[in-house]
């Protein structure tokens, strides 16, 4: 029997606000553990939240981003369940009426394109942190709680069961990285868990209209480990079916060393959260002129910036489409061509020469040494006759590695081109001198013998000569 | 409304408390007197009446996105059964 495979995901992104969703807190990663805790965000008794407005305004942008109705009136409530890291015993959340309802997500996979649906958007409020490891003794066999991100907000992005594949899934969590990170609301670290997926998956044969028992995977941070649990995953449950036996509801764990999943003990008995309205918090009430004003100042999302790079600067869909998929990258190309003028030129460069270095490295292209002005440095040398297109890629490779300018390394390495012809003349005779036959077979209409004497030149010029003169000369001196 | 024992004892599971012989009797016995107070409510008709979680409409304030430190690291801390360093010693999870 084929089965098809049916996920929806939870996806959890940190907002990039300086202070905790309920009060003043700050949100600041890494600071010393429980510094950034209060009597609010631990719920001491006699104290009560107060909504940090920016927190909505940021919710509001990423629906409005992804076509949802904005609710005009959402309400907090209290999951509760016990665990060391919740200090209240209840967790803030939406549940009955979420902020931002419906709305979908454009993916495409291997050129294909498909819609998947959004089934809300919710605000709530992050747990604090669990060390299994104490950070300063490094002794084991009991957990550690820092509160310093109990109360960061969250948004958390349900999606409908629309995607099909592991792969589906992966192409969606990057497009919806990418315009959290183009709203500016959300660093998309997934190591630093600032973006968290949760993946519920469920097989069913084809054919078969009714879902099959879904099982959650938790625990995976990063691209890789998402799609790697969901493989595992599916093939797990179809093993199941196979040997007659039924998938059960649970949450399982994600072990990216072992590559397998792990049924987690239940957590809380069964997902009994008993959600009521939170007495402490009134009802969140928006209205037009609110949603309207964050509409007006909404940044300009991937598909418009890829449409622009088309329509303004003639780029390909595929490089528009390559170059809009991270907002650091389009910003860089942006930048170059501002500098530059030449957009496909810079472009060519970019998806080439710089997004091969930069796989190769692993780094972000925040941290690549070769800023805009460096890149355009180069092309304007090469524009400029001073260099040849083949030497400036081996001067990029320099530049990436010293974060020199293009000018300075082609000085310090004597590097500069050889475009006069006084300079080349003399080499070029002396070598149809000394290279008679292929002289006269050229003249006789072996006109491939040009390369032969091209590359004798260069030998002669160790690389530095200007080719096209080079060329020139020669047919002018080959000349029957 | 009367509660089976298994339904107590999952209230109290959830609720992290620990019934003594005979309370499983004793408590599904109040609780089920509570319940069925509360059932009282069905005969009224709000099939036309909003559902509110406060007595009077009035949206909830904001604050602005301002960082206070708060230094509330010993308070937060002080109520730690146990502690060590600046974190909370807790029970070995998973
Ligand atoms: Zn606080």
């Amino acid at each position: 029997m084929t089965y098809e495979t049916i996920i929806g995901l939870e996806v959890h992104a940190q907002l990039l606000t300086a202070s905790k969703i309920f009060c003043s807190c700050s949100t600041k990663f890494g600071a010393s553990p429980n510094g950034n805790s209060c009597p609010v965000c631990l719920a001491l008794p006699g104290v009560l939240p107060v909504l940090n407005k920016k927190v909505v305004e940021y919710a509001i942008r990423a629906g409005l981003a992804t076509g949802c109705t904005i609710a005009k009136k959402s309400v907090f409530a209290r999951k509760n369940y016990f665990y060391p890291d919740l200090p209240k015993g209840y967790q803030i959340s939406q549940y009955e009426l979420p902020i931002c309802i419906g709305g979908k997500i454009d993916i495409a996979v291997n050129g294909e394109k498909k819609t998947i649906g959004l089934t809300r958007i919710h605000l709530e409020e992050d747990a604090g942190k669990l060390l299994h490891e104490h950070p300063t003794t490094r002794s084991k066999g009991a957990s550690w709680v820092d509160l310093n991100r109990a109360g960061v907000p969250l948004i958390e992005i349900v999606s409908e069961p629309d995607l099909r594949s592991a792969e589906e899934a992966v192409a969606y969590l990057k497009t919806l990285r990418a315009i959290l990170i183009y709203l500016e609301i959300c660093d998309g670290n997934m190591e630093e868990g600032s973006l968290r997926c949760d993946a519920n998956v469920s097989i069913r044969p084809v054919g078969e209209k009714k879902f099959g028992t879904r099982v959650e995977i938790k625990n995976m941070n990063s691209f890789r480990h998402i799609e790697n649990a969901i493989h595992h995953e599916v093939r797990r449950q179809e093993e199941v079916l196979k040997e007659g036996g039924r998938v059960i509801q649970e949450t399982r764990l994600w072990d990216s060393e072992k590559e397998i999943t792990i049924s987690m003990r239940s957590k809380e008995e069964a997902n009994d959260y008993r959600y009521f309205p939170d007495p402490d918090l009134l009802p969140l009430l928006i209205d037009d002129s609110w949603i309207n004003a964050v509409h007006q100042n909404l940044p300009e999302l991937p598909e418009a910036k890829k449409a622009r790079f088309m329509s303004q600067h003639q780029l390909s869909e595929i490089d528009a489409e390559t170059l809009t998929s991270s907002k650091s990258l389009a910003d860089y190309y942006e930048a170059c061509v501002k500098i530059y003028g030449d957009a496909k030129k810079i472009s060519n460069w970019i998806l080439t020469e710089l997004l091969r270095e930069l796989n190769n490295s692993g780094e972000p292209i925040e941290q690549c040494k070769v800023k805009p002005d460096g890149l355009s440095g180069l092309l304007q040398l090469i524009d400029q006759g001073k260099i040849s297109g083949k030497m400036a890629k081996a001067v990029f490779l320099d530049m990436v590695k010293t974060g020199e300018s293009a000018k300075d390394l082609v000085a310090k390495q004597g590097l500069s081109q050889v475009s006069d012809a006084s300079t080349l003349e003399p080499i070029i005779d002396k070598i149809i001198i000394a290279n008679p036959n292929e002289a006269e077979r050229y003249r006789q209409g072996n006109e491939k013998l040009i390369a032969f004497f091209v590359g004798q030149v260069m030998k002669e010029t160790q690389g530095k000569g200007n080719p096209a003169l080079v060329n020139e000369i020669l047919k002018r001196k080959l000349k029957p | 409304m009367k509660l089976t024992p298994e339904e107590v004892q999952k209230i109290a599971d959830l609720a992290r408390l620990e019934l003594r012989p005979g309370e499983v009797e004793k408590y599904g016995e109040q609780l089920s007197n509570i319940l069925s107070n509360i059932e009282s409510l069905k005969k009224f008709q709000t099939d036309t009446i909003e559902p509110t979680a406060h007595a009077i409409e009035v949206p909830t304030p904001f604050r602005n996105d301002e960082v206070v430190l708060s230094d509330a690291r010993e308070l937060t801390l002080a109520n730690a059964p146990e502690r060590e360093g600046d974190l909370f010693k807790v029970a070995k999870v998973l």
